[in-house]
């Protein structure tokens, strides 16, 4: 048998859209872009081709009503993939979630739902223009009713993705542009579906718990590396499913290693890191050897490129807050 | 596509109830003709309940629908069953129609999401009321897009208030109808008021109408308090729409004779001349006086009419106050179709939170 190729987070996407649209006749994918020109990212080439226009849709520019569309044609029974260019460019398809998507089930009382998934590029380090750099995952993590995924490997983005496109209820599906052609790694297209609620420990250790997602797994894995070369044993969690959140598994690490290191590349307050914080504070007080520490961005907008890498989170910083929480009396 | 900036007006009676033009070949069948005045009718009736049971807390909120009814009868008399509705939170006159139950419409805002849960499979693929302005008509389009990629031979119709024209949405909602010719009908009730912002300072358009102009199809006005109107020009568009021509955009001009909703006082904001002056616009009665002058209808029947309307809407209220409660895990069981293992902890503490209240009541 031949060696599975290696594709990149970027390909993995394009692969699991081909597969699931191959699957389900139900599935249409539609956004600005995505048709003759693939996407500006590339992420929905050749898709035109293989299904067509009436299932490959350029839609006229206007992120709301993409949204909007996408919840009605879901209501009666497509599966609609709709991609939003940026997650800069996200807020105005934000009212169709918050206030329809993410409650058409529970206010029908399940006669109408919303199977639809949103993906959008997230994250800094590209060089990108302004409102091009965003992380603000928060924003959809106090949604009922939504699902909130974000891949950081071309494994999960493909198995994740699949998933988010069979799930009933909607998702939004977030993949960190830093990461799109970092890394390809050797992917079957065997349609394995990965679980939508479970965390991915990344890394087993003892000494220290490492939680993180999106962009910063990256960082993260090196910083782990490093350490493990002071015979220091960390273990990584990709937390991958931020809502529903899978506490549990967060929990089992900590009680575990005692110590806990939070990094993500949104800003700091009322992130989706506070909530982890506060989760493993109730849960595993008594197992805590150190306070948690959060290595992220600060509050501030993502700054215009020539500073952004200070924006995010580097393998120092998060080498320099290990080293506070693991020296901790 | 729409070359005409010409708005044409459509109303075939006076408000005294004379015809002003012949009536298509439709209106030959008097049957549809009383129909349409008995849903009116009905629909009124129902509405002054509905109002009363807010008054007396036996219901939350109501938005009242009093002078605006041809609009909703008129359209729901031209859809068919196999089309869909995605209505805003003023539709009982074409809800009803469509099938969903009167006592549904109490149970909405009577507080409990059973009332969006429509029994009636006819209207299995109605959306609920839409409260958020104007995103309704999106969803419309996206219902539209699903039949046209289909190959389905159906339309939608989504209504709004002439507030909501206002509305990105809206006009989001009119660009990809057009772009796509989607089989989409957008009905605006213009009933000059949105809460108490009047028509004129809404907009500085001339007509509604013509913001379908701007999308590259058709926008009419038609008198809304003309339900022989309304549902003509309905019944051509959605023809249209069924057949792949497009899409509408039909102007009902109307008013609003109430109070926005039973928690607004219009009284603060509009002089009663004005609403007297509409009252004697208002649609039921000038119906009536075209029914009476056809020789189809007469004071008898009149009074049997409603008699069986005021029982229909008394069984509704009755059938409305037997619905037991709900269980305490609907509102958390429908959220997701699974509720996710991962807030197990929340859905408990629901329950026990729930008995904690229910022991300290004992």
């Amino acid at each position: 048998m031949n060696e599975p190729s290696k594709l990149s987070l970027l390909e993995a996407v394009n692969l699991a859209l081909h597969r699931a649209m191959n699957e389900d006749e139900n599935v249409v994918v539609l956004g600005e872009d995505v048709g003759v020109n693939g996407g500006v990212f590339r992420a929905t080439q050749g898709l035109r081709d293989a299904f067509g226009l009436k299932r490959v849709i350029d839609t006229p520019l206007a992120e709301t009503m993409i949204s909007g569309l996408a919840v009605g044609m879901a209501a009666q029974g497509l599966k609609p993939v709709m991609e939003i260019q940026f997650m800069g460019f996200i807020y105005p398809a934000l009212d169709h979630l918050v206030s329809h998507a993410s409650r058409m089930r529970n206010r029908t009382r399940g006669r109408l739902t919303c199977p639809l998934v949103l993906r959008t590029p997230m994250g800094a380090g590209i060089r990108a223009p302004e409102h091009h750099s965003e992380s603000t995952e928060a924003m959809f993590a106090q949604i009922p009713g939504l699902r909130l995924v974000i891949p950081s490997s071309p494994a999960r983005a493909y198995g994740l993705l699949l998933a988010a496109i069979d799930d009933p209820d909607p998702v939004v599906f977030l993949e960190p542009t830093r990461l799109y052609r970092m890394n390809p790694q050797p992917l079957v297209d065997d349609g394995k579906r990965l679980p939508l609620d479970t965390c991915f420990t990344l890394r087993e250790g003892a000494d220290l718990t490492l939680i993180t997602w999106g962009a910063s797994v990256h960082e993260s894995l090196l910083a782990a590396a490093a350490l493990s070369e002071q015979a220091v044993s960390v273990e990584v969690i990709d937390v991958a499913c931020v809502k529903p959140l899978d506490m549990d598994t967060l929990q089992a690490s900590v009680r575990k290693t005692g110590r806990c290191v939070i990094v993500h590349e949104a800003p700091k307050s009322c992130a989706v890191g506070s909530e982890i914080a506060a989760g493993l504070y109730e849960r595993a007080w008594l197992d805590l050897q150190a306070p948690i520490v959060r290595v992220t961005a600060p509050d501030i907008p993502p700054p215009l490129y020539r500073m952004e890498q200070l924006y995010i989170p580097a393998v120092t910083d998060i080498l320099s807050a290990c080293t506070e929480v693991l020296e901790y009396a | 596509m729409q070359d005409s900036l010409n708005i044409t007006f459509s109303q075939f009676l006076a408000t005294d109830g004379q015809l002003l033009e012949a009536l298509p070949a439709w209106a030959d069948d008097q049957q549809l003709l009383i129909g349409l005045y008995q849903q009116m009718v009905l629909t009124r009736l129902f509405d002054q309940k509905a109002v009363a049971l807010q008054r007396t807390g036996r219901i939350g909120t109501y938005a009242p629908t009093l002078g605006q009814e041809a609009v909703g009868v008129g359209i729901g008399a031209a859809m068919h069953a196999d089309d869909v509705l995605v209505p805003y939170y003023r539709d009982t006159a074409v809800q009803v129609m469509r099938g969903v139950k009167m006592e549904e419409i109490l149970l909405y805002w009577g507080g409990d999401e059973r009332g969006s849960d429509y029994a009636d499979p006819a209207v299995a693929q109605d959306f609920p009321l839409c409260v958020p302005i104007a995103t309704q008509a999106l969803h419309a389009c996206g219902v539209a897009s699903a039949m046209k990629i289909r190959g389905e031979h159906r339309a939608t119709v989504t209504t709004c208030g002439d507030g909501a024209t206002s509305k990105g949405d809206f006009l989001e909602a009119l660009n990809v109808a057009g772009a796509w010719q989607l089989p989409v009908v957008f009905i605006v009730n213009n009933n000059q008021w949105a809460i108490s912002v009047p028509r004129k300072i809404q907009c500085a358009a001339a007509t509604l109408a013509q913001k379908a102009i701007g999308a590259g199809f058709s926008g009419e006005q038609v008198d809304g308090n003309d339900v022989l109107a309304v549902y003509h020009r309905t019944r051509l568009a959605l023809e249209r729409a069924r057949q792949g021509k497009g899409p509408t955009l039909i102007e009902c001009m109307s008013y609003r004779l109430g109070d926005h909703t039973t928690a607004d006082d219009a009284s603060r904001y509009r002089p009663d001349a004005e609403v007297k002056q509409a009252w004697l616009s208002e649609p039921i009665k000038r119906m009536q006086a075209f029914l009476r002058a056809q020789q189809c209808w007469d004071e008898s029947r009149e009074q049997a009419m409603i008699k069986t309307c005021q029982a229909q809407v008394q069984a509704a209220v009755d059938a409305f106050e037997g619905v037991d409660a709900a269980p305490v895990e609907s509102i958390i069981d429908y959220v997701y179709a699974q509720w996710p293992q991962a807030l197990a902890e929340q859905r408990e503490d629901l329950l026990e939170r729930a008995s904690r209240r229910e022991a300290e009541h004992e």
